[in-house]
């Protein structure tokens, strides 16, 4: 919520004329959210800071603006008034707007110069990579530190705060100051108050293009001021590389990695996704139960895109490779009209579509807003009639009983089973292997041996935080052998991605044959 | 002339163009009894007369014939029908709902339907159409009955047709004002010594020798059928039940042996397996006049019967709810011989399906006919043949009563020809998706009907799938409760006057204020050993019980809390006399579990910490800058030196603006210890607090006839006091009428607000209180000042922000609040009665859709 610019030298008064802010005159500026007050705490010839001080105001940031339709966007309870983020990059802009571009009327060469200048940011949120913050100022000239806070002093072990209160000094213009500022708070922040549109990609360029195509963490930090979304990520990448060609630098493709472009969330969902789902239900409501954050409803509820632990240290794509291995053995059995049970996003159904064996493709899922998403993927609102009638999408459950899961040749349950409780499983052997009795069930789940070889996983730790258990090859094979004699089924097993001699590979899949 | 038709019938109108058949529709049935093919012409072509339209007007007329058939209405079909094609299709509808069809023939003199024709400008039928149609029409009528009409009436000018009484006639099976009480007995077999017991057990004067029975007042016997073959006595067995037939003390529907044994009476070629030999062997020594007696006895009886304005249906093999109060050959078939495929199986007897799997009906269905060790109830449905003559019991079932009153076999007449099958792994236990998803409105006993909206049951489908515990335990979900309405004082939100007025303008005399206690709301089902979670919840994995939140999950992620705070709570009520006193081995409660931070450290962690720290530090930082600020300006003087800047602003005040950001630096305080009091570390077990405030139910019984005060008083008696996890609620009774004790209520809550109370819940004295026919909010929260910052947020008292927090709209809350909690009782009467899962489990499915609703989640 507060910023502050310490300029340091011999008549620092001259900050004002930079600023186009008189250091006497305190000032304030309405803004769309609040109100910004500019003042100097402190004057003098070797020393003036200046302060941007931004007065949000919680309720209407709750409510919503006084006469627009919808409802606020965030919590009551909420640190957005408190922060440094996106409000004070809005702030930053409407306040100290002509200092960006640089002109100074009364003192140009003294903009035109560097200075010694400190930025104090007060309240920054920097979520779990403070690392970071060494990486992206230091290449830009400046010193940094930071001091970190507990989250609550009563209780340790609730661990630390996301705030640093941050400052970096440096020898540089103001204008690239503000405009290093401008971009980087919500970077950090993550959360941006307005919505992300293509207009943020000229934004960043105007703002970054002195300094931006050069850094080393250019992939960060476009792919978070961005929020991730990809086509604009892509977007802003093309141009910065054309830039870049034409110095005859090579960047193709560089840093595009998926580390920062898939966190897990899904695209395309900047605001409604994220900040929505972060307005977490008060106390009263659901005392905390639900998932507040994205995590487990944000990720696809059944096939994580690709594994958290996969993009640690995986080459080929794990994901891709049990997807492939699933349409092989679909193919191999015949099948033609078949169902995908847990279907998430689509990703197995995307691959089915193209495969002219398939004359019949439903993709079941549990959640509303996957199947949306798979919609999506497979473009099916627009799809032709022979398309349509080829691939249907239904909402159910796994431990449901389900007419609509009878009559296919083959059913694939991919990466599911290990997301229901234990206790529940006897309901879905049922309601697959008793009641929609395809004749070939092709199973996949992981393997936890395996989690051995991954290095973030600690011992004990599962692969994905909604994963209920994992088996061993062993379980899963004695699981599977008595579910397939108890309903008059054969089993036989693969494994899917690199063999480990000792522990097998990451997948596991069980085909099940119904017997004659 | 007198027309009878079946109540459930298809009514074919049959005549030529002009015969009048329209007109004949409206004067004898209602409109929407009536579907004609001029207007379903008209209806998908705007053209009553557009011949083309006429194969598409069929299809869509019948469909809507089938609908209203399906919903056991009668049905007109008002076309020419002269055709045996046409016809054909009528007769198809028939048979395809199981119902029967009448044929009504307009047979009018040509000139008639001429002359009618010629009346009507935009009819310009060639006359060959008309003598065409009645030359058809005359050459069908001798054939209607072989076609399959069962009733056929011909009227052949225009004054009988306008001198017509119709009759609708119950069908044979319709015994819906018979109330019973009934004695549904199971299959005999001629297990005579067996029937005596039982019928002396039931408290029926047996005179055994004479054969003959005679029920307690008011009480018929309803016999299921099969009361021949295998056993010893088939001679008494007929003897008695036909005299209990004959003086109306007794129905019987046909069993599959009992046709059998009818066929062979009457000279039929039947093999003598299964037992019918017996029988017949017995017969044979009988005289022909009671050949003839039992003859018409068996050939009178009918298929099944649906009783006790239908709630009641008694069928020999089952009857699913489609062919309940139908008649036709398929439906006799499926009560004779369940629901088979004609599949054998490996002891060579028919595959039958488990019809009852499915059943989802409303009237109880009792049949017998597939032999089971006990007897086997499934959803609403329940077999008796409890095995008699196989060496089992002859079983009684008690309507409406639902009690099983048996008589052991003497011994094994009939060797099983396969054993009994335990179907201990009963269907019966997986739900089905189609008793969740989309629009569905739920019958409760508070209020009428709940409706649930697709886009909500698909919401919960996925909760309920992926976070919630196995439906078994999840017995009730707890009514979200709505706030008072908002407080006039200018300082406060809510206060306690609002609450007490809403009770006050309803009726209600007392109400019971219980304080608030901040942790979460936790529901406990608790068995009291292993055998009650297998017999009443289907645990056959030991688990004894649940603690789980308001969305149905698992209140703690491992086993080895909740089996301690259980065990504890165990222990407390065997300590205490609970199961003895209340005559159960299980039971359900409403809670709060404290600490609050123990299920929301999350919410702590990521928001509620960050929230306050961060406005600490940012306004600390915010203070102490504008405080350097105005003393760099000489003690908060606005300065007016000419400066650099084109202040476009007016300068501000910043001594004011220091006021003001220190005012917001104590909010900010004050808030972070708010959340503060509602947190401690839990150690061990030991720092749990549970504050139980509902008996909700125990063994075949709800506790919401009990008030308030007494599940106060319960809770305290029964498990307070010898174990400090579980702890008291403060409560006072309040009189609205008295003022003196209305000031003691505010009084009360103020003082427990000020010490950082969460505040109280004012319920009515009543656990379910009505005013007339409408259901009253069974409870509203009045909220303390100083916990209402963790809800609207740090500084939601500055700055005016009151006033526009004051501009809320509780109705939709209070809406779903009442839905909510004529779900939540219905799901537990529904438990507590032993109803199927899936009947409780779409009231609790219920509740978790309706709390999907987009709702302010700060009411």
């Amino acid at each position: 919520m507060l910023l502050t610019i310490t300029y340091t030298g011999r008549n620092t008064t001259d900050l004002g004329y930079l600023l186009y802010k008189n250091p006497y005159r305190p000032q304030a500026f309405e803004l769309s959210y609040g109100k910004a007050y500019v003042f100097y705490p402190e004057i003098s010839d070797e020393r003036t800071t200046a302060a941007l001080l931004l007065d949000i105001d919680p309720v209407g940031l709750a409510r919503g603006r006084a006469g627009s339709s919808g409802g606020g966007l965030f919590d009551y309870v909420n640190d957005r008034p408190y922060v440094s983020s996106s409000f004070m990059s809005t702030a930053i802009s409407r306040v100290f707007g002509t200092a960006m571009t640089g002109r100074a009327d009364s003192r140009q060469a003294l903009s035109d110069s560097a200075l010694d200048l400190t930025a104090a940011v007060t309240m920054l949120p920097c979520r779990g990579e403070r690392e970071k913050l060494d990486r992206v100022f230091e290449p830009l000239g400046y010193e940094v530190r930071y001091e970190t806070f507990v989250s609550d002093g009563n209780f340790p072990g609730w661990g630390d705060s996301p705030y640093v209160n941050l400052t970096v000094s440096g020898k540089v213009r103001l204008r690239d100051l503000l405009k290093h500022l401008y971009v980087l708070i919500p970077v950090f922040d993550r959360q941006k108050h307005y919505w992300v549109g293509g207009d943020e990609v000229e934004k960043l360029l105007r703002m970054g293009e002195n300094w931006l195509p050069g850094h080393p963490e250019k992939a960060y930090i476009t792919g978070r001021y961005l929020k991730r979304r990809r086509t604009l990520v892509n977007m802003a990448f093309e141009r910065l590389t054309a830039a870049n060609a034409a110095d005859g630098e090579v960047l193709a493709g560089e840093g595009l990695t998926d580390d920062v472009l898939t966190d897990g969330a899904p695209e395309g969902e900047a605001l409604a996704g994220e900040m929505l789902s972060d307005g977490a239900p008060s106390a009263d409501v659901l005392a905390g139960e639900m998932p507040s954050g994205g995590a487990p409803v944000a990720e696809s509820p059944v096939t994580e895109a690709p594994d958290a632990a996969d993009r640690a240290g995986r080459k080929p794509n794990l994901n891709a490779r049990r997807l492939d291995g699933v349409v092989a053995a679909l193919k191999s059995c015949g099948a033609k009209r078949v169902i995908d049970i847990g279907c998430g996003e689509g990703h197995l159904l995307s691959l089915l579509v193209k495969e002219r064996q398939f004359t019949e493709i439903v993709g079941a899922d549990v959640s509303h807003a996957a199947l949306e998403r798979a919609s999506g993927k497979l473009k099916l609102e627009h799809a032709g009639d022979s398309m349509r009638e080829r691939v249907r999408l239904i909402q159910g459950s796994l431990t449901y009983k389900d007419a609509r899961f009878a009559g296919y040749d083959a059913a694939c349950v991919v990466e599911v089973v290990e997301h229901l409780d234990l206790p529940r499983l006897a309901a879905f052997e049922r309601v697959l292997f008793e009641f929609a009795k395809p004749p070939v069930v092709i199973l996949t789940t992981p393997n936890r041996e395996y989690n051995a070889r991954y290095e973030r996983l600690y011992d004990g730790d599962l692969r994905h935080s909604d994963h209920r258990f994992e088996w061993t090859r062993a379980e899963f094979r004695d699981w599977a052998a008595r579910t397939a004699d108890r309903f008059g089924y054969a089993a036989r097993f693969s494994e899917i991605g690199e063999t480990d001699e000792t522990y097998g590979a990451p997948t596991q899949m069980g085909v099940f044959t119904q017997c004659e | 002339m007198r027309i009878e038709i079946p109540e459930i019938a298809v009514v074919a109108l049959i005549g030529a163009s002009g015969s009048g058949k329209s007109t004949f529709a409206r004067r004898y049935f209602k409109p929407t009894e009536v579907l004609s093919s001029d207007f379903f012409r008209a209806l998908i072509s705007d053209d009553e007369n557009n011949q083309q339209a006429t194969p598409q007007a069929f299809e869509t007329l019948y469909y809507v014939a089938g609908k209203r058939l399906e919903r056991g209405l009668l049905t007109v079909i008002d076309a020419t029908n002269v055709q045996k094609e046409a016809r054909g299709a009528v007769l198809r509808l028939a048979k395809e709902q199981n119902c029967q069809a009448a044929a009504i023939v307009l047979d009018m003199p040509e000139r008639l339907c001429r002359e009618r024709n010629g009346n009507r400008p935009d009819r310009n039928f060639d006359g060959y159409v008309i003598t065409r149609q009645t030359e058809q029409l005359r050459r069908s009528i001798k054939h209607l009955h072989k076609e399959g009409f069962r009733y056929v009436y011909v009227l052949k000018s225009e004054e009988e047709a306008a001198d017509v009484e119709i009759v609708r006639a119950p069908l044979w099976n319709n015994k819906k004002a018979e109330t019973g009480p009934f004695d549904i007995i199971g299959d005999v077999h001629g297990c005579y010594d067996e029937l005596c017991v039982l019928l002396q057990k039931l408290g029926y004067a047996v005179d055994k020798d004479r054969c003959a029975a005679a029920p307690p007042e008011g009480r018929k016997a309803v016999f299921l059928g099969d009361l021949c073959d295998r056993g010893p006595h088939n001679i008494e067995t007929l003897r008695l039940v036909m005299g209990m037939v004959q003086s109306g003390a007794a129905y019987c529907v046909a069993g599959n042996h009992d046709v059998k044994l009818l066929k062979k009476l009457r000279g039929g070629q039947t093999q003598l397996t299964h037992g019918l030999d017996k029988t017949v062997e017995q017969m044979s020594a009988q005289s022909e006049v009671f050949v003839a007696e039992v003859i018409a006895f068996l050939d009178h009886l009918i298929s099944h019967y649906v009783l006790d304005g239908g709630r009641l249906v008694v069928a020999h093999a089952g009857l699913k709810e489609k062919y309940q109060g139908r008649g036709s050959g398929r439906v006799r078939d499926f009560c004779l011989y369940g629901d088979t495929t004609g599949e054998t199986d490996e002891y060579g007897l028919p595959v039958r399906l488990p019809w009852a799997n499915e059943y989802r009906g409303k009237a109880t269905v009792v049949y017998g006919h597939t032999p089971t060790p006990e007897v086997e109830a499934v959803n609403n449905t329940f077999c008796i043949d409890t095995g008699c003559v196989f060496g089992g019991k002859l079983t009684a079932f008690r309507y409406p009563e639902r009690e099983t009153v048996q008589a052991e076999a003497a011994r094994e007449y009939y060797p099983p020809v396969r054993p009994f099958h335990d179907k201990s792994a009963a269907n019966d236990d997986v739900l089905n998706i189609d008793d969740v998803l989309g629009e569905r409105y739920l019958t409760t006993r508070l209020r009428r009907s709940v409706k649930i909206n697709a886009e909500n049951s698909a919401a919960a489908l996925e909760v309920m799938s992926r976070f919630a515990a196995d439906p078994h335990w999840l017995i009730y979900l707890p009514p979200t409760m709505s706030p008072c309405e908002t407080s006039k004082l200018p300082d406060y939100l809510e206060y306690p006057t609002e609450a007490f007025d809403y009770y006050k303008t309803r009726g209600v005399g007392q109400v019971v204020c219980e304080q608030k206690h901040m942790g979460s709301r936790a529901v406990i089902v608790l068995c009291r050993d292993a055998d009650a979670a297998a017999r009443r919840f289907k645990m056959n994995d030991g688990s004894l019980g649940i603690i789980y939140t308001r969305t149905g999950r698992r209140f703690f992620d491992g086993a080895e809390t909740e089996n301690a705070l259980l065990a504890r709570l165990r222990a407390a009520l065997a300590g205490s006399g609970f199961w003895s006193d209340f005559h159960t081995d299980w039971v359900c409660m409403d809670t709060e579990l404290m600490p609050w931070s123990a299920k929301a450290r999350r919410l702590l962690e990521e928001q509620y910490a960050p929230a306050g720290r961060s406005g600490g530090l940012g306004l600390a930082a915010a203070v102490d800058a504008i405080g350097k600020a105005s003393a760099a300006l000489g003690g908060g003087v606005r300065a007016a030196q000419a400066g650099a800047g084109q202040g476009v602003d007016q300068g501000i005040d910043l001594s004011a603006l220091l006021e003001r950001y220190q005012a917001r630096a104590s909010a900010l305080d004050l808030y972070t210890e708010a959340y503060r009091r509602y947190c401690w570390d839990v150690r061990s077990v030991d720092d749990y607090r549970i504050a139980p405030f509902h008996i909700l139910a125990t063994e075949g019984k709800t506790w919401s006839g009990e008030n308030h005060m007494w599940h106060m008083e319960t809770v305290l008696r029964y498990i307070i006091g010898s174990d400090p996890v579980f702890m008291k609620t403060d409560h006072l009774l309040v009189d609205l009428s008295d003022a003196n004790s209305a000031a003691r209520g505010v009084e009360w809550w103020e003082r427990l607000t000020a010490a950082g109370g969460e505040g109280m819940v004012v319920k009515p004295r009543d656990f379910i209180a009505m005013r007339g026919a409408e259901l009253l909010q069974p409870a509203v929260k009045c909220r303390g000042r100083e916990y209402l910052r963790i809800i609207y947020g740090p500084e939601y008292m500055l700055d005016g922000n009151l006033e526009r927090l004051k501009k809320r709209s509780l109705s939709r809350k209070s809406h779903l609040a009442l839905s909510e909690f004529a779900l939540g009782m219905e799901s537990l009467e529904r438990f507590a009665r032993g109803e199927p899962l899936y009947r409780v489990h779409e009231c609790v499915f219920g509740v978790l859709a309706l709390e999907s609703e987009p709702v302010d989640p700060r009411l």
